[in-house]
């Protein structure tokens, strides 16, 4: 199975995103496929479960979600977590 | 992950203030985004162990698991994961890393 997601070279951009909802089932997800390759991928979650954690605890959350599927069919992954909290927080400025 | 690689990296991270795991040496990177944070730590003016991942494959894949971050370089201070080079050059830029790195 490992073996086998390893050496898929690609993942349709429902399934990056399926796998992210397995960890986040109430998270706003938003999975955009950035070179059409589907290999290169920008992905905007919004989660209550990133609260109280720095940006690097919330990024290793996804990353163990995706598992192994970030040592094969996906190359690159910019990431954007956001708390519900912060979303609704007024952006300043104007 | 087997127990060797792991108190390989635990041993390595706990040798110094300050470890970059990278591709190729701070002599000479052999990744723009290592060579990034590279400079990043030159101009902190910081003592720092540089680890070169490409020249030990079992190291490289035991850090994938060990850090739950699956690229490279990745910055440890203190013992702990600060984060690649999009993290360090904003903790950078923030002033933040200067904090981290006085505290370590």
């Amino acid at each position: 199975m490992v073996d086998a997601l390893r050496s898929r070279m690609t993942m349709p951009a429902d399934e990056v995103r399926e796998r992210i909802a397995s960890a986040f089932p109430a998270a706003q997800i938003e999975v955009v496929d950035l070179t059409g390759t589907q290999d290169h991928y920008q992905a905007r979650i919004v989660s209550a479960a990133f609260a109280g954690k720095s940006i690097i605890e919330q990024h290793q959350l996804v990353y163990r979600a995706l598992g192994d599927a970030m040592d094969g069919p996906i190359h690159a992954l910019a990431l954007e977590t956001i708390t519900p909290a912060t979303l609704t927080l007024p952006k300043g400025g104007v | 992950m087997n127990t060797g690689i792991r108190e390989r990296i635990v041993a390595t991270i706990q040798s110094k203030p300050v470890v970059l795991f990278m591709k190729g040496n701070k002599a000479v990177p052999q990744c723009g985004f290592s060579a990034q944070v590279v400079g990043i730590l030159t101009r902190e003016r910081v003592d720092f162990l540089d680890v070169d991942v490409l020249a030990d494959p079992e190291l490289r894949q035991g850090l994938k698991e060990f850090s739950s971050w699956p690229t490279f370089p990745q910055l440890y201070i203190g013992g702990k994961l600060v984060g690649g080079a999009d993290i360090v050059t904003a903790l950078s830029q923030s002033g933040e890393l200067g904090r981290l790195l006085a505290a370590s």
